[in-house]
């Protein structure tokens, strides 16, 4: 016990802390960054090299050179991971065209590839959530049923009831997903772009995510009812009913009642 | 054959007539005459969507089980497979996706009762932008009025039947309301849900009220508006001819027997073309109702929102300082809840209900009014018809304010902010404005009246002057612009009587004077026949002689116009 405790004072022993640990986070970080970055991408010294050209030339104005962003301007993109950046150039709401209340998706302004370089080289800069593979998204294997449970309790409320979006404050919107595709609801989940809120995999399963994949690609299926008219709820009802409901039949009371007198 | 087809009609008839005397009822009803407008039809689309809905309803009892018994679906639907559910919501789900036309008729149901509600508001705007509900139609406006709280009520029952999440938190925030009232409201909402919300109970008495309880109710009522408009006989617009003791129009045999029996089918197939095309009601998105879910996009059905839109509006403080969230002896008193929801509606249905004695207080008319107003003579009333109807749009759309917010890129802080401000300013400047516009067109009217419609035409007398030649208006024209009541302010006995007593009842007056002058106060005068006499006198003088020249150089212009055609032609 003494010489334990003897040498728990001795002096090094900060030093040797200190040291072991920088140890333990190197050794973790060779073992984990790579083989994320990697994993998904498969990414070469090319890759990342042309990201970082990609980068300086088309983002780096606004989240610097070293994408250690900019105080009230741009988030610093370390550690953000690949799957960040493929929804956010993927969906073309980055480079964002204005600042507003959010950077809305417009046409995408890069091509697979250069996005893939542009992730690759973010995600050399710290580890962070990778593109997700096929399987991971693939609607087919995920079960819609648990999926609407799921998106309704996590989802609906920005969303709307089956993806259809909605308003938030200040200007701010969650859009509709009834277009976006399974790898971008799936990275969105994962990294919560802008005002959305991360669903890591411990909030919500891998298999979960799967599971909203395929309530939402059940909806490209088209409402049983007919036209949805947005799938916005009642108030877009309301509207078609005073308009071409009630205008209908109010144009043929003048048609029925000119015919006369 | 026709003749044997006839007599064997004749024999049924006779044999009918002669058990019930009915012949008498037939000959009175088909000779009844009414005038035509298509305006009058407003209120036969409400009549016959309610048809729609008795008919579609029918078909849907047979069908939906008002039951909260909890079952785990097993129907067709993929996203609802094996998922728990009450079983009104599994019902819902088996009309819609198992029954053949089950769907169909859903959606007739849910379009015919949107459409229910707005052909009653459009009917009860008609009625009252043309003064139809003055003597001796007061009582009749009062059933309508009924008849609308009716449909309201209705419509918000069979909203909440298939108890998706829509439907539950519709509940949700009604009994909220119903829980704001002070002392009872806890007391009323208990025994609403059979206890505590959302119970097991609601369902099942929500679908008493909505099959049973509230269509008897409007049945009856239909049946008395009817009566009471055939006992009042049918109001008529303005024109040459018409007068508050006569009524100008068609049999209702066989013209509008042919009409309205026609029109039914039209308002009958325009539902069934947008319910079969367009999507109401999809309940299997929203899914089974779970108290925790909200999802963007929850509103009522559009005739509720205007309660929506009002607690969307109602601050929770007022300037962040003054709390409207009151803790009194241990008790919540939830003014921010109470006014939008309670009080204001409660002010503006009771506004709505009384307005007719409301109107005759101001005029002191006792007389019987069978000829409509042409609304721009009514200014005062027309300006209180668009200052409410702007009101009750504010709500409206402050109730969809999120939809708004995303259709249109703003800031839905912003747009409710905008309406805080603007339910205070937009009725009474859109009050305002309509009064300035119908004081305008009555002007517009004295105008035309006395100098006649403009032609475009010039003249150029041989001195150099310019003249342009006015056309006199036909008797029809002018009779629509000068036969209007012309309503004075009150005028009322003194204070005191003779021997400087004050006068019973005096109080009363003043307020109906004040009323009146409120009414009456800014009018413009309809031409008298001696004006227009003058005027006319003025114009043969010197517009026969103008119309003259007209003509001839119009004549003039025509030939050589002719030339010119001629000349192009070659």
């Amino acid at each position: 016990m003494h010489a334990i405790a003897r040498r728990r004072h001795h002096r090094a022993a900060p030093l040797l802390l200190v040291l072991a640990l920088l140890a333990l986070i190197t050794g973790v970080a060779a073992v984990a960054a790579p083989s994320a970055a990697t994993a998904s991408t498969e990414a070469s010294a090319d890759d990342v090299a042309a990201g970082e050209r990609l980068f300086a030339a088309n983002c780096a104005s606004c989240h610097g050179l070293d994408a250690q962003g900019q105080d009230g301007v741009a988030p610093s993109l370390v550690g953000v991971g690949a799957a960040a950046v493929d929804f956010q150039v993927g969906t073309g709401r980055m480079p964002m065209q204005a600042s507003g209340p959010q950077a809305p998706a417009k046409p995408v302004q890069f091509d697979q590839d250069e996005i893939n370089q542009l992730a690759a080289w973010v995600a050399s800069l710290g580890a962070g959530p990778a593109i997700p593979t096929p399987e991971q998204v693939d609607p087919a294997l995920g079960d819609a049923a648990n999926g609407m449970l799921v998106f309704r309790t996590n989802c609906a409320m920005c969303h709307g009831s089956i993806g259809g979006g909605g308003a938030l404050t200040q200007g701010k919107f969650a859009p509709s997903l009834l277009e976006t595709t399974p790898e971008h609801i799936y990275e969105a989940m994962l990294t919560g772009p802008q005002s959305m809120p991360v669903f890591n995999d411990a909030n919500i399963t891998p298999e979960h995510k799967r599971d909203v994949i395929a309530y939402l690609d059940f909806q490209s299926n088209g409402s049983p009812g007919g036209l949805s008219l947005g799938a916005i709820g009642p108030v877009s009802e309301g509207l078609w009913a005073w308009l071409i409901l009630l205008g209908l039949i109010i144009a043929s009371t003048i048609w029925v009642g000119a015919r006369s007198s | 054959m026709g003749t044997k087809l006839n007599s064997a009609a004749a024999g049924t008839a006779n044999y009918v007539d002669e058990r019930t005397s009915i012949g008498g009822f037939v000959k009175f009803f088909a000779r009844k005459l009414f005038p035509d407008h298509w305006s009058f039809m407003l209120g036969e689309i409400a009549l016959y969507s309610f048809i729609v809905l008795l008919l579609s309803g029918v078909f849907l009892t047979a069908f939906f089980v008002p039951s909260m018994t909890e079952v785990h679906y097993e129907g067709p639907f993929e996203t609802m497979h094996g998922v728990a559910m009450t079983e009104a919501f599994a019902s819902t789900l088996k009309t819609s996706f198992e029954v053949p036309g089950g769907l169909l008729i859903r959606q007739i149901h849910h379009w015919a009762a949107l459409l229910f509600l707005a052909a009653i508001m459009t009917h009860m705007c008609r009625v009252f932008f043309t003064g139809a509900f003055r003597k001796p139609r007061e009582l009749n406006w009062l059933v309508g009025f009924t008849l609308m709280i009716l449909g309201l009520a209705a419509g918000f029952s069979g909203y909440s039947l298939p108890d998706d999440v829509l439907s539950g938190n519709g509940l949700r925030i009604i009994d909220g309301v119903v829980k704001s009232i002070p002392l009872i409201g806890s007391y009323i909402s208990y025994w609403m849900f059979g206890g505590e919300y959302p119970g097991v109970d609601i369902i099942p008495r929500l679908f008493t009220m909505h099959i049973l309880l509230v269509p008897g109710l409007i049945l009856a009522l239909i049946a008395l508006h009817l009566f009471l408009v055939f006992l009042h006989k049918h109001t008529q617009y303005p024109g040459g001819g018409k007068s508050h003791k006569n009524v100008v129009g068609l049999p209702l045999f066989p013209v509008y027997t042919a009409k309205a029996g026609g029109f039914f089918f039209v308002v009958f197939g325009i539902i069934a073309l947008v319910a079969s095309v367009f999507t109401i009601n999809p309940v299997w998105n929203y899914g089974p109702y779970d108290p925790s879910p909200v999802s963007a996009g929850t509103q009522p059905d559009w005739y509720i929102l205007f309660v929506d839109g009002a607690l969307r509006l109602m601050p929770g403080w007022i300037a962040g300082v003054f709390p409207l969230e009151w803790e009194l002896w241990g008790y919540t008193l939830s003014w921010n809840i109470l006014i939008p929801a309670v009080i204001v509606p409660g002010i503006f249905f009771a506004i709505i209900a009384l307005y007719p004695w409301l109107e005759a207080w101001a005029t002191g008319d006792k007389g019987e009014r069978h000829v409509l107003d042409r609304p721009r003579n009514v200014p005062v009333r027309t300006g209180i018809g668009v200052a409410m109807i702007s009101f009750y749009v504010i709500l409206v759309i402050e109730g969809s304010n999120d939809i708004v917010a995303n259709l249109f890129h703003l800031s839905l802080n912003d747009i409710t902010i905008f309406f805080q401000w603007g339910i205070f300013i937009i009725p009474p400047l859109a009050f305002w404005i309509t009064k300035r516009i119908c004081l305008g067109l009555q002007r517009k009217d004295r105008e035309l009246v006395l100098h006649g419609h403009e032609t475009g035409t010039i003249v150029r007398y041989d001195h150099g002057e310019y003249v342009e030649v006015h056309r006199p208006l036909d008797e029809q024209e002018v009779w629509l612009r000068v036969s209007y009541d012309n309503h004075k302010p009150l005028e009322i006995e003194p204070e005191l009587n003779d021997h400087g007593v004050a006068r019973k009842g005096y109080r009363w007056d003043r307020f109906k004077q004040r009323l009146s002058r409120f009414y009456f106060e800014e009018r413009v005068e309809p031409v008298t026949p001696e004006e227009l006499e003058e005027a006319r006198h003025h114009h043969d003088s010197h517009g026969a002689h103008e119309a003259a020249e007209a003509e001839e150089s119009g004549e003039r212009l025509d030939s050589e116009w002719e030339e010119l055609e001629d000349g192009a032609k070659r």
